[in-house]
């Protein structure tokens, strides 16, 4: 394998892997305010103890998340030297934003919220859980911002030529607020909250199972439901507006999404198929004429397919793209559903009552987490060959002076590593869970001070 | 070329960066320090004390070089390309001891048992020591240089052309540093008999980093004598280096008089000192090139846009304060001593 494969194979297993925890931490963080908040305002102990609880599940989420977050930051110098050269004003400006206005407040704060129970007012804590939170959703604003210029580049000019050329800033509002930054964000927002909400309801509902915890699990659920039930539903406009976005900026992509080849025809929306590349055939279940009707509310309206670019200019891997968003759509639908679904029980005043409803819900933690990672996968796949769309491509974008030996031997050590982490990572939450929120009452004043500094565990 | 206040941007971003990374060595350096001596502890209530020392604050340390990073990217983004490539394996391996260090503190007191804990304490020394020898390895080839080309893409034979003397020599040199660093730390946030250990390492690390800095000044002055241009055209700045030696020699003074507050000031000083003489030695040059001169980067070659460097002094004038105001707060949160009760702090 050459190096090109081998650091796109490695980018690609370090971003996906570092992206099973911040959608965490946010959708975590999120609901962590919310307990908490509610603990001040009504005093009731309960919140407190789920406030701790889930700050414990938290901290867990957020050191892997950190420590995996770190080598992104340094791998585009590494892997991708000649990228880093052509971007580094507008894409390291917007790294560095995030560490200033958003990793510095949330690691900060981190300090307070996990060890500052009985150090600072409680209020004073509250605050510090809220600057975790809002340091991890701006830490999205300008991590998004960051790939949104490389989906659909603004307020640029270029430098230089060949291995010189660079990409400048003209214009920094434009560049953040480029064509697809917002629908992007709001979207990679969302997917964190179902993240971490789909966790909440899959932990407390496993409880009400089990027959532990069965009050305040039900609070909680009923809480957290609340906030599924907003986020699925937020998360179909978000999507719809995204894929908008994508016909206007990136046409290439839309067609490798929907398997589009007619260079100037209706396009089909398909529920789920299979791409033939060669055949330029697909095999699924369609509405005809759907996409253009979705984009243009015109069965007949021409859509530009694949067909309207040269090879080159498209992306190769078309079945892979096409199946990674379908799968993504379907996951999205049936979150609508599910948690409307439960919404009705709970209306009916039955919403405890199906045991089989509350297995799906256990299970159902792994879906928004795979939808975020297809959603990704979708979206960076569906960008190729271009890795700055339009500007810079993914083979030209290498660190010239890296040799495929090295790349191959940083790979295993990754995939060796962070197998560790992933195993340690299910055991110890696994580990917390089934512990469960009521340690917290037993260690009394010292709360989760004690459990997670873990002062010793009386040796 | 624009200024400000007379200094062009490529130097104030110079300026900027170089802050930011004497910042991070400070800051995070007394957590490796603290790190390096965990596994020299023997009993279990010492090595729980010992990460209580560090625990909440470590994260917010860290971030120094998330920004450090961040800001290196977009000011001098044919430097970062360059450096990062061009060292990949021991940045890579960097990388994974800093998710070693971070698990490291994090798991270590999730499980009581003894082999668990052993696992993580064994980890996170190693992590913390092999941290502080990889960051002067660095530095000490970027002082050394390396054959670039005219698109300043290395062109050398990679992974054993880092383990140069020199580098060895600047690499054992930052852990011992960050050794006397640490241990003075400690000193700040332990009492009783821990404290008196800690003592007793804070000698040892003294004597440790005096002789291994002495070897690594005596040998860089004798092999790599392009260090030696800007002082040799400016003699008046050879009163840093005389700063550095009345700043080293106050650790010991002050040590031996039990204030530790004031030996934890000199210690940074010392630290930020030998970063202003490397900054120095390379101002305006990033990089050396070995071989090829005209090929070196410079702050000039390397920088971003003079809109960019612009934006981003808006960026540190905004958020720099407030960087300094939350580790103010936490700081002054877990401030003073760990008790040794079981409630921490």
């Amino acid at each position: 394998m050459d190096v090109e494969i081998l650091s796109r194979i490695q980018f690609a297993f370090t971003v996906a892997f570092h992206y099973i925890f911040p959608p965490l931490s946010i959708g975590l963080g999120l609901l962590m305010v919310v307990f908490e908040t509610q603990y001040i305002r009504t005093k009731k102990k309960e919140y407190e103890i789920l406030a701790k609880f889930w700050t414990k599940i938290f901290a867990i989420t957020f050191g892997i998340g950190v420590a995996t977050g770190i080598v992104m930051e340094f791998e585009f110098g590494t892997n991708w030297a000649t990228y880093s050269r052509y971007v580094g004003d507008i894409f390291g400006s917007a790294l560095a934003a995030e560490g200033i206005f958003a990793f510095a407040l949330e690691s900060s704060a981190l300090g307070i919220l996990l060890f500052g129970w009985n150090r600072v007012k409680p209020w004073v804590h509250l605050l510090a859980t809220w600057a975790v939170f809002l340091g991890s959703m701006f830490s999205a604003v300008w991590i998004v911002v960051a790939n949104s210029w490389q989906q659909t580049p603004a307020g640029y000019h270029i430098v230089g030529e060949g291995m010189q050329a660079r990409a400048e800033i003209v214009d920094f509002w434009a560049m953040v607020f480029n064509p697809s930054s917002v629908d992007r964000l709001t979207h990679v927002w969302i997917g964190a909250f179902l993240a971490g909400a789909f966790f909440i309801l899959s932990v407390h509902a496993y409880y009400i199972l089990k027959g532990r915890f069965v009050v305040m699990s039900k609070k909680a659920f009923k809480i957290t439901l609340v906030v599924a039930v907003i986020a699925s539903l937020m998360q179909l406009f978000t999507g719809h507006n995204s894929a908008e976005g994508v016909a206007v900026n990136q046409p290439a992509k839309l067609a490798a999404l929907e398997g589009h080849f007619d260079a100037e025809g209706p396009a089909n929306l398909y529920l789920l198929g299979w791409v033939d590349k060669e055949s330029q055939v697909v095999t699924g279940l369609k509405l005809p004429g759907g996409l253009s009707f979705m984009l243009h509310q015109d069965f007949e309206a021409p859509i530009t397919g694949l067909n309207a670019f040269p090879v080159e200019d498209r992306p190769s891997q078309v079945n892979a793209v096409f199946q990674f968003y379908h799968f993504m759509v379907a996951i999205g639908m049936f979150l609508i559903a599910l948690s409307l679904f439960a919404l009705w029980h709970w209306w009916r005043g039955t919403l405890f009552d199906h045991k089989w409803l509350l297995w799906t819900f256990v299970l159902t933690a792994i879906l928004p987490q795979l939808a975020n990672q297809f959603g990704w996968f979708a979206a960076e796949m569906g960008r190729q060959p271009w890795v700055v769309y339009g500007l810079l491509r993914t083979s030209d974008a290498l660190s010239k002076s890296v040799h495929a030996n090295q790349v191959l031997f940083s790979l295993f050590l990754f995939i060796f590593v962070y197998g560790i982490l992933f195993i340690l990572f299910i055991y110890l939450m696994n580990k917390a869970i089934q512990k469960g929120p009521s340690a917290d009452i037993d260690s009394g004043e010292g709360g989760l001070n004690r459990d997670i500094a873990d002062v010793i565990s009386k040796q | 070329m624009e200024t400000l206040f007379g200094i062009d941007y490529p130097t104030w971003w110079f300026l900027v960066v170089g802050a930011l990374f004497s910042g991070y060595a400070i800051l995070d350096g007394f957590d490796f320090g603290a790190g390096a001596w965990h596994i020299f502890f023997r009993r279990e209530s010492s090595r729980q004390t010992a990460l209580k020392a560090i625990d909440p604050t470590w994260h917010g340390n860290e971030v120094w070089l998330v920004i450090g990073g961040g800001t290196l990217f977009a000011g001098f983004p044919v430097f970062y390309g360059t450096l990062f490539s061009a060292m990949y394996t021991p940045f890579i391996l960097f990388l994974m001891f800093i998710i070693f260090r971070g698990i490291s503190i994090k798991f270590r007191n999730m499980e009581e048992m003894p082999w668990w804990r052993k696992m993580w304490d064994w980890s996170y020394s190693i992590s913390s020591i092999m941290l502080a020898f990889l960051l002067g390895v660095v530095l000490g080839n970027i002082l050394n240089g390396m054959p670039l080309d005219e698109n300043y893409e290395y062109i050398g034979e990679g992974f054993f052309e880092f383990l140069n003397p020199f580098s060895i020599l600047v690499g054992v040199s930052s852990v011992a540093l960050f050794m006397m660093h640490g241990a003075v730390y400690l000193l700040l946030k332990t009492e009783g008999q821990l404290y008196n250990r800690v003592q007793g390492f804070l000698k040892k690390g003294m004597v440790f980093f005096i002789v291994s800095y002495l070897i690594t000044t005596i040998y860089g002055l004798m092999n790599l004598n392009h260090l030696l241009l800007v002082f040799r055209e400016n003699q008046i700045l050879f009163v840093v280096p005389l700063l550095v030696f009345l700043s080293i020699a106050n650790v010991p003074r002050l040590a031996s008089k039990e204030k530790y507050g004031w030996a934890f000031i000199f210690t940074s000083i010392t630290i930020a000192l030998l970063l202003v003489i490397v900054a120095f030695e390379l101002y305006p040059r990033l990089l050396w090139s070995n071989g090829v001169e005209a090929n070196s980067i410079t702050i000039y070659n390397a920088a971003a846009s003079t809109k960019t460097l612009k934006i981003m002094m808006g960026f540190v004038a905004v958020g720099g304060p407030l960087v300094l105001m939350y580790s103010y707060f936490v700081y002054r949160t877990f401030w003073g001593r760990v008790r040794s009760d079981s409630e921490g702090y």
